[in-house]
C-alpha cells in the first residue's frame, strides 16, 4: 500500500474509534485532581478512597477519573481545564493551592461544578469544603503531651497557611494542658509531599531532642524515621497502619467519603448548590485512628473522652483564656474562637518560641 | 542555642552521600569527554531498582547491587545513542532524565507505601554506604591521576581525535565510563530510597541529580572538590533544618533556599573566571560534550 492509503485508513480508523465516545453521555463524569500520588498513604490516598466510595455507591451512574501529582500553580489550571473539556460535570480539586486555578477554570466553564478542598474562594459553581483538622490535633496533642519523656514535641509543617497554623496551635495548647513543661519545635518542609524532605525534617527534630513528632505533610517518611530513632508519631490524613503499634500510636483520618457521596448525589438529582462547609469529628469527617497499646490506658481514656466532648460540641479546641505569641490577648476566659478567626490564623499562641515565617 | 556540631556532621554525611556517589560517577564520565545530563534519571532508576531488590530480598546490600545494575543499564541507552548513533549529548541526557522519571513512576506504583529493610550499620554510627562513598573519593582520584588507564581516559576527554589517532579505543572507553557513572548514580539514588527516606515515592530524588551535575563543575572536575561540594550542599541542607528545629529566628524561606543559593553562587564565581571558550571554564575536559566521529 502506498503512503496515502495508509494515512487515509489510519485517519478513518481513529475517527471510527472516537464514535463510541458519544454513546456514553448518560453517566455523570466526576473528575478528581490530586496534589500527590494515590500511593502516598496519606492525604491523597484518603481522597481516592472517597472516590472509590462514590463509584461503589452509584455504580453505573457515574464514571470517575483522577489526575494525580498535579503541582499547585499554573499546571493545575491545565489539568482542571483538561477534565472540564472532556465532559466532566463535577470536579473535586483536593488541595489548598488549587484555589485560584479552580476559580479561573470555573469562570470559563459555568456549567461545570467544582468542589475545592480547604480553600476559601467560592463562586456560583464553586463550593468549598474543609475539615476541622484542629479537632483531631487537639486529641493528638493530648497524647503527645502525656507521652513525651523529653518534654519536646515536634511539628513538621508544610506551608505557613492558616490550616497548618491551627494544627500547630491546637496540638500545643492541648499538650500544654496535660504537660505544662512541654516545648514545641517546628520545621517547615515547604511541600505537602516530599518524603526525602520530611525524613530530613524528622531527623533534624529528633536530633534536637524531640521524641514525639506530629506532621502536616502527607508521607509516611517521618514515621519511618521515628521508628529508627525510637520516637513516636501519628498517622496524618490516613491511618498509616503499617506503623502500628509504634511509632504510630494514633492517627487523624480524613474521611471524605460521606461528603463526596452526598455531593455527587446532589448533582445527580439536581439539588447541588455552592456552599462553604467546615466539618469536624462530630460530622464524621475527621476520625481518630485506633490508639494502640503503646499508649497507657489512662492516656487513651483521656484522649477518647476529649474526642467525645469535641464531637458533641461541648468543647471547642480554641477556648480561652488564650494569648498570642507576642503576649497580646486573644481569647477571654470561656470565649471560643470564631471560624473567621481560625481561617485567617497567622500567629502562634503564647508559649511557642519558634518564629513564624512571614 | 547550641547545636551539637558532631550530630550535624553525621547528618551532613548522610545527606551528602547520594550526591557524592552521583557526582563521582558523573566526574568520571565527564573526564572521558561525555556530558551526561541524565544523572537524575539514573539516580531514580537506581532508587526504584534498589528499593525493589532490597524489599524482595530483605538485604539492603543486594539492593545497592541491583541499583548499580539498573543505573548502568539506563546509562547504556544513553551510551548507545550518543556514541554509536551520534545524537546530541545534551538533548539525549535530558531525555534520559525524563524517561527515567516516567519509567520509575510507572513501575514504582506497587511499591508506594511499602517499608524498606533496615540499613547496614557500620563503625562510628555511620552506615557502610557512607564509608564506601568516602573511600571512593581517593580511589577515583588515584585512578584518574595516578594510573595509566585513568591517564588514557583523561586523554580521551581532552582530545578524542588525538587519542583516536594514537590508537586508543575512544568509544569503548567512553562506554565503560558512562556505565560506571550510571552505576554510581544508581547507587546514590538507592541510598535515598533505602537509607534516608526508607520508602519509595515517584520523583523522590527531587533534583539531586542536577545538584550532582552542578557539583562536578563546582569541583572543577577534581574528586576532592566533589567531596567538598557534596559536603557543602549536604551541610547547608541539614543545617537549615536543624536551625529551624532549634528555633533560630532566621527567615525560614531563606534557610530553605540556602543550599541552592550556595550552589549557584559558587557556579557563578567559577564561570566568571572563565577565560577560554570552553563550556565550564578552563579546567573542563577539552572534548566535553562534543560528539566523536572517527574519521577513519
Amino acid at each position: 500500500m502506498n503512503r496515502r492509503t495508509l494515512l487515509g485508513s489510519a485517519a478513518a480508523l481513529v475517527a471510527a474509534s472516537a464514535l463510541p465516545a458519544f454513546a456514553q453521555d448518560e453517566k455523570l463524569k466526576v473528575g478528581f485532581i490530586y496534589v500527590g500520588p494515590v500511593g502516598d498513604g496519606g492525604w491523597t490516598y484518603q481522597h481516592d478512597l472517597a472516590r472509590q466510595a462514590v463509584e461503589k455507591e452509584y455504580g453505573d451512574r457515574v464514571e470517575t477519573t483522577y489526575i494525580e501529582s498535579v503541582p499547585e500553580g499554573a499546571d493545575a489550571e491545565r489539568a482542571i481545564t483538561q477534565l472540564a473539556l472532556s465532559g466532566h460535570k463535577l470536579i473535586f480539586t483536593t488541595s489548598f493551592g488549587f484555589m485560584d486555578a479552580t476559580i479561573n477554570v470555573a469562570k470559563k466553564f459555568p456549567d461545570v461544578k467544582f468542589e475545592h478542598a480547604t480553600g476559601y474562594k467560592t463562586a456560583e459553581n464553586v463550593a468549598t469544603y474543609d475539615a476541622r483538622f484542629y479537632e483531631g490535633r487537639a486529641v493528638m496533642g493530648t497524647i503527645a503531651g502525656r507521652m513525651t519523656k523529653s518534654n519536646k514535641i515536634g511539628y513538621i509543617g508544610s506551608f505557613p497557611i492558616p490550616e497548618v497554623v491551627q494544627g500547630i496551635n491546637s496540638s500545643y495548647i492541648h499538650a500544654k494542658k496535660v504537660n505544662p513543661d512541654v516545648e514545641m519545635k517546628v520545621v517547615w518542609a515547604y511541600s505537602w509531599f516530599d518524603p526525602a524532605k520530611e525524613a530530613d525534617a524528622a531527623a533534624a527534630l529528633i536530633a534536637e531532642g524531640v521524641d514525639v513528632i506530629l506532621q502536616h505533610t502527607d508521607s509516611t517518611a517521618p514515621l519511618a524515621k521515628a521508628q529508627e530513632a525510637g520516637a513516636i508519631g501519628f498517622g496524618q490524613a490516613s491511618d498509616m497502619a503499617a506503623f502500628k503499634p509504634t511509632p504510630r500510636v494514633s492517627s487523624i483520618i480524613d474521611n471524605w467519603a460521606p461528603y463526596y457521596v452526598k455531593r455527587v448525589g446532589e448533582v445527580l438529582d439536581g439539588s447541588w448548590t455552592s456552599h462553604s462547609v467546615w466539618l469536624g469529628i462530630g460530622d464524621g469527617e475527621v476520625e481518630i485512628g485506633e490508639i494502640t497499646e503503646a499508649v497507657p490506658p489512662e492516656v487513651k481514656e483521656e484522649a477518647l473522652a476529649l474526642k467525645d466532648r469535641i464531637a458533641s460540641g461541648e468543647y471547642h479546641p480554641f477556648t480561652g483564656p488564650l494569648k498570642k505569641q507576642d503576649g497580646s490577648d486573644w481569647l477571654a476566659e470561656g470565649q471560643v474562637a470564631s471560624d473567621q478567626d481560625l481561617s485567617s490564623m497567622n500567629f502562634y499562641v503564647e508559649g511557642i518560641t519558634a518564629p513564624m515565617p512571614k | 542555642m547550641m547545636i551539637d556540631p558532631l550530630s550535624v556532621f553525621i547528618l551532613l554525611l548522610g545527606a551528602a552521600t547520594p550526591i557524592l556517589f552521583a557526582a563521582l560517577g558523573e566526574l568520571v564520565v565527564e573526564r572521558a569527554g561525555v556530558l551526561n545530563l541524565g544523572v537524575e534519571g539514573m539516580m531514580i532508576g537506581g532508587a526504584l531498582a534498589g528499593f525493589a531488590a532490597a524489599h524482595a530480598s530483605g538485604s539492603p546490600a543486594l539492593g545497592f547491587v541491583a541499583a548499580a545494575v539498573a543505573g548502568a543499564a539506563l546509562s547504556m541507552i544513553f551510551a548507545v545513542l550518543t556514541q554509536f548513533l551520534l545524537s546530541n549529548q545534551v538533548a539525549t541526557g535530558l531525555a534520559l532524565t525524563l524517561f527515567g522519571l516516567g519509567l520509575t513512576a510507572m513501575f514504582g506504583k506497587p511499591y508506594e507505601g511499602v517499608k524498606a529493610p533496615p540499613m547496614l550499620a557500620g563503625p562510628l554510627r555511620l552506615n557502610l554506604m557512607i564509608w564506601l562513598g568516602l573511600a571512593l573519593v581517593p580511589a577515583v582520584w588515584w585512578f584518574l591521576m595516578r594510573s595509566r588507564p585513568g591517564l588514557i581516559l583523561r586523554a580521551v576527554g581532552e582530545n578524542h581525535d588525538a587519542a583516536h589517532a594514537l590508537g586508543y579505543p575512544v568509544r569503548a572507553l567512553r562506554m565503560a565510563a558512562i556505565g560506571f557513572g550510571g552505576a554510581l548514580a544508581g547507587m546514590g539514588g538507592a541510598y535515598i530510597s533505602i537509607a534516608t527516606v526508607l520508602q519509595w515515592t515517584e520523583g523522590m530524588t527531587a533534583g539531586a541529580g542536577w545538584i550532582a551535575l552542578a557539583i562536578v563543575v563546582f569541583a572543577q572536575w577534581n574528586p576532592w572538590g566533589v567531596l567538598a561540594g557534596a559536603w557543602l550542599f549536604g551541610g547547608v541542607t541539614v543545617l537549615q533544618l536543624r536551625l529551624q528545629a532549634a528555633g533560630v529566628a532566621v527567615p525560614v524561606q531563606l534557610l530553605s533556599m540556602a543550599p541552592y543559593l550556595a550552589t549557584i553562587a559558587v557556579l557563578v564565581l567559577i564561570s566568571a573566571r572563565q577565560k577560554f571558550g570552553r563550556s565550564g571554564g578552563a579546567a573542563a575536559p577539552g572534548s566535553l560534550g562534543r560528539p566523536f566521529h572517527a574519521l577513519r
